[in-house]
């Protein structure tokens, strides 16, 4: 299976490089829209900013071939909010896939830090991409921003109340948290994507 | 609901663990990577590297060590280190760290601080301060791992880092550091209340009934050790039990 995983101005996508070929897949990390047209199977990670990741994304060319793919994509982080309508972050239109905001955490309380740094639990998924996993298996995170639930919400967990963990609609999927940082529960959600 | 981390911290020189490490049934208690592994699969959430190296040869072993751990480790880590600016943020994200600590180099210079949240984003980047409660009762920021005072001090200096975008605050009282008395709580409760990035706390474990205090008494939303998880004093899933039965929110 080809796997590409795209390359833009954003970090950690080594990570990504290295999860997958844990579970002995050798991922291309690559922006060449050929290949990224050409695989099986598209990750599109990172870690970073809104504004920027999509002023790179537009000049690259790169927001009409992530738009235009038909094979199962994934979003990671900062890859599942520029899928959406519009980031907060850097008040800045995104690709669009998902018709939803994405917007900053407000604390109702101190307890809560942003970001949201470490192991969050995932309930109430209903999707392949959870196939073997646990209603309460921690994930980890690392985010200022989220996606309130909406129709494409396959997963939620709590922070401050609940928000989506993960998103899905036709060929595409996303997770706010990193399942190549989580552990087995990580492990698990990539060979889900990757099968 | 968001668990509590707990965090081993390895000091590493010229590619090996300093410290000895003592698991029992390890065959190779110098390899960082290893080590990682052993304490990922134990249950730690995260994990630390800290380059104590001098060397400029060192510090090249230490990127090739990061994209070993990368590959390896299926947690996330920070490394920290000798990172003055930010090309050596740069060089050590691309080999697959989470996330750099920058300590020093951050009071001699805070902008650095800016610069990397606004190049890589503020979760990239975790202030370490090493601190000492001076005899007029202010604590004190120290440079070079507690070897130099400075004029700055721990509260000022943590809301600065976190108004330039440090997107975690690792606070290490070098009074509790190495004395296994228990953490700094009541200045790790008052951080942890007036910021609104998460605190790891550091400098003091000696047993599990520390790590109960660290988070009830010190809002701690962290708590990192070395020893006691080295030498085996406290081991991880028992301390993860423990503070589950005592209700803590811990990843189990």
């Amino acid at each position: 299976m080809k796997v590409a995983i795209i390359k833009y101005n954003a970090g950690n996508i080594y990570s990504v490089y290295c999860a997958c070929k844990r579970l002995g897949c050798e991922a291309e990390i690559t922006d060449d829209p050929k290949t990224i047209r050409e695989a099986d199977r598209v990750i599109f990670p990172g870690v970073g900013e809104a504004r920027a990741a999509m002023q790179y994304l537009n000049q690259t060319g790169l927001s009409d071939v992530i738009r235009n793919l038909r094979q199962p994509v994934l979003g990671i982080c900062i890859g599942m909010q520029l899928l959406c309508r519009h980031s907060e972050e850097g008040d800045v239109d995104c690709l669009g896939i998902f018709d939803v905001p994405v917007v900053r955490f407000r604390p109702s309380s101190p307890e809560f830090k942003v970001p949201q740094m470490g192991w969050n639990t995932i309930e109430k998924f209903e999707n392949p991409l959870f196939m073997n996993l646990h209603e309460g298996d921690y994930v980890y995170y690392v985010h200022s921003y989220y996606i309130p639930l909406c129709p494409y919400t396959i997963a939620q967990t709590d922070y401050d109340g609940y928000y989506s963990a993960a998103l899905h609609k036709d060929n595409f999927w996303a997770t706010q948290f990193h399942p190549e940082k989580s552990g087995s529960v990580g492990e698990q959600i990539l060979r889900n994507f990757l099968s | 609901m968001l668990a509590k981390r707990i965090i081993p911290c390895l000091d590493v020189k010229d590619g090996t663990t300093v410290k000895g490490v003592q698991f029992i049934n390890f065959r190779d208690a110098g390899d960082p990577v290893e080590l990682g592994k052993q304490y990922s699969q134990m249950g730690a959430d995260e994990l630390v590297y800290l380059d104590i190296t001098a060397s400029h040869e060192g510090r090249r072993t230490f990127t090739d060590l990061v994209r070993r751990i990368a590959a390896e480790v299926s947690i996330p880590f920070t490394v920290g280190g000798g990172i003055h600016e930010l090309s050596d943020v740069e060089r050590l994200l691309a080999a697959g760290a989470d996330k750099v600590s920058v300590n020093s180099s951050a009071l001699r210079r805070p902008e650095l601080i800016t610069e990397i949240a606004e190049r890589f984003g503020r979760q990239e980047c975790v202030c370490a301060i090493d601190a000492r409660l001076e005899d007029d009762g202010q604590w004190r920021c120290y440079l070079n791992g507690g070897r130099i005072p400075t004029d700055r001090y721990l509260f000022e200096w943590a809301h600065e880092a976190q108004e330039r975008g440090a997107g975690e605050i690792l606070f290490t009282s070098m009074n509790h550091d190495g004395s296994k008395q228990g953490f700094a709580n009541e200045a790790l409760a008052r951080l942890s209340d007036e910021l609104t990035i998460p605190i790891i706390a550091s400098g003091g474990a000696g047993c599990k009934e520390h790590f109960l205090d660290v988070f009830k008494v010190g809002h701690a939303d962290a708590a990192l050790a070395a020893s006691v998880f080295h030498f085996g004093e406290i081991p991880m899933r028992e301390l993860k039990l423990y503070l589950a039965e005592n209700g803590i929110n811990v990843r189990l």
